[in-house]
């Protein structure tokens, strides 16, 4: 297996675009990192897309090649990759299992949703579909409600509070309003997100991710011919993808992504490093109580602290271990499809040091970490400067 | 069939098919047999580790009531 890097990233905003479809967007983010890499469209060797719906969403099938077209890729393997949530973190972790073992020298891998034109019970319902609809979605589960079960097992077991789960929507708000990509450049404060509208006891609006439209895409090479196409390859040094039941009831422990922390594993052997050594993370907020388990499978901190250690500001971006730099899916956006590369993007604009107002000052090297649904599939990536 | 309540939630957010029926509560529930099933509530508001027991069947769903 060769050493591979990221060449060129380019995103759209995320938000709420009425005038861009889907292939608008995602064609959009894919020029963009084609010519951060001074790439033409034919040097691509093959195309992965990341996408969680768009047949429900946007009633459009065979999405690939639907996308690759009009950037310009044809005659090359065009695929779509769908893993929930976790979609482009999977497309990603595909691309670069290929271009390692020496497939393809250039990938590009874009991430898309197109999730605005929906009303909100029929979005419920079609992420709903990514649990499983024979028991949870029979018996009226929606995503929220999924972990709305988690966060309620962790204030069981651990003691963690409305307040913590709040701290976590009040720094991402702080760090979304610094990323002039993000759907909501808005801070926030305590009171506000302790009051919110309840979506599924104990979370409530403040606590969900945001519904977006957008798209991100990330080029890869091999390392040693990096240099050829960027001043600034960043190097994968370590990556994972792994899986779990995709029902909650199947899981000993709800409290836990197994997946997140068997991927966690994986990727920090191969990578060579440790927890501790991470000095920056992009971890999957789809809930706030997502990130306080994440920031504990990942080993940033011990089982059940991860509340108290958010609180205290530890994951700000003048703390000791910034998290969710970019807003998070809370206020960045969470246009579901593209939300794994988009996380990848923005590690890699913080170890270029390219990330304006919320550059963090320790930027060598960095993680992200993808879920898809209630934690039936994770991606786990280690990014370095090169 | 009886069981306890391993963790819960009042949805107030309903997907489409459920929204005239919303709030109600979904929980997991951890039978005497040690397995877990995904349900709803019937009657009371339940919370973690009350004791529930089998009420009734809908659509295959489970609904399950409180033990007082």
């Amino acid at each position: 297996m060769r050493p591979v890097a990221v060449i060129g990233i380019g995103k759209t905003p995320f938000g709420v675009f009425p005038d861009r479809d889907i292939r608008d967007l995602a064609v959009d983010s894919g020029q963009k990192a084609l010519a951060n890499a001074r790439l033409d469209p034919g040097q691509v060797e093959a195309f992965y897309l990341g996408n969680f719906a768009g047949p429900s969403f946007v009633g459009q099938s065979h999405l690939a090649p639907y996308i690759a077209g009009p950037m310009g890729i044809t005659g090359v393997p065009c695929t779509r990759v769908e893993a929930a949530c976790a979609s482009s973190g999977s497309a990603f972790f595909h691309a670069f299992s290929a271009v390692a073992a020496g497939l393809y020298d250039v990938a590009l891998v874009t991430g898309v949703e197109k999730m605005t034109s929906q009303q909100t019970p029929r979005v419920a319902e079609i992420l709903a579909m990514a649990g499983e609809c024979c028991t949870e979605g029979k018996a009226g589960a929606t995503f929220p409600a999924l972990f709305a079960m988690i966060a309620r097992r962790h204030m069981f077991q651990y003691g963690t509070t409305r307040e913590h789960l709040a701290a976590v929507a009040v720094k991402n708000h702080a760090n979304g309003a610094k990323n002039p990509d993000a759907h909501m450049r808005k801070v926030i404060t305590l009171e506000q997100a302790l009051a919110g509208k309840p979506i599924a006891e104990p979370l409530t609006v403040y606590d969900c991710s945001l519904v977006s439209d957008g798209a991100a895409s990330i080029v890869l090479a091999p390392l040693d011919r990096a240099r050829e196409w960027t001043d600034k390859p960043v190097r994968v040094l370590g990556i994972a993808q792994t899986s779990d039941f995709v029902a909650l009831d199947r899981k000993e422990d709800i409290t836990v992504f197994e997946a997140v922390r068997t991927a966690a594993g994986k990727a920090y052997q191969m990578a060579g490093v440790g927890p501790n050594d991470i000095q920056l993370a992009e971890v999957h907020d789809c809930f706030t109580i997502a990130e306080i388990v994440a920031i504990e499978d990942l080993g940033f901190v011990s089982k059940g602290h991860g509340g108290p250690y958010t609180a205290e500001g530890c994951t700000e971006l003048t703390g000791p271990r910034p998290v969710n730099t970019s807003g998070g899916l809370k206020a960045k956006g969470h246009p579901v499809g593209a939300t794994g590369v988009a996380q990848l993007c923005d590690i890699v604009l913080q170890i270029r040091g390219e990330a304006g107002e919320r550059q963090v000052s320790r930027h060598d090297i960095g993680l992200a970490q993808n879920l898809g649904g209630s934690g039936a599939s994770a991606v786990v990536t280690i990014l370095a400067a090169a | 069939m009886k069981g306890t309540v391993y963790t819960e939630t009042l949805i107030h957010s309903a997907p489409e098919a459920f929204v005239s029926e919303a709030p109600y509560q979904l929980i997991i529930v951890t039978l005497e047999n040690g397995e877990r099933v995904t349900g709803r509530v019937s009657g009371d508001r339940v919370s973690i580790d009350d004791a529930v027991i089998l009420a009734d069947e809908r659509n295959g769903v489970p609904f399950f009531r409180k033990i007082s």
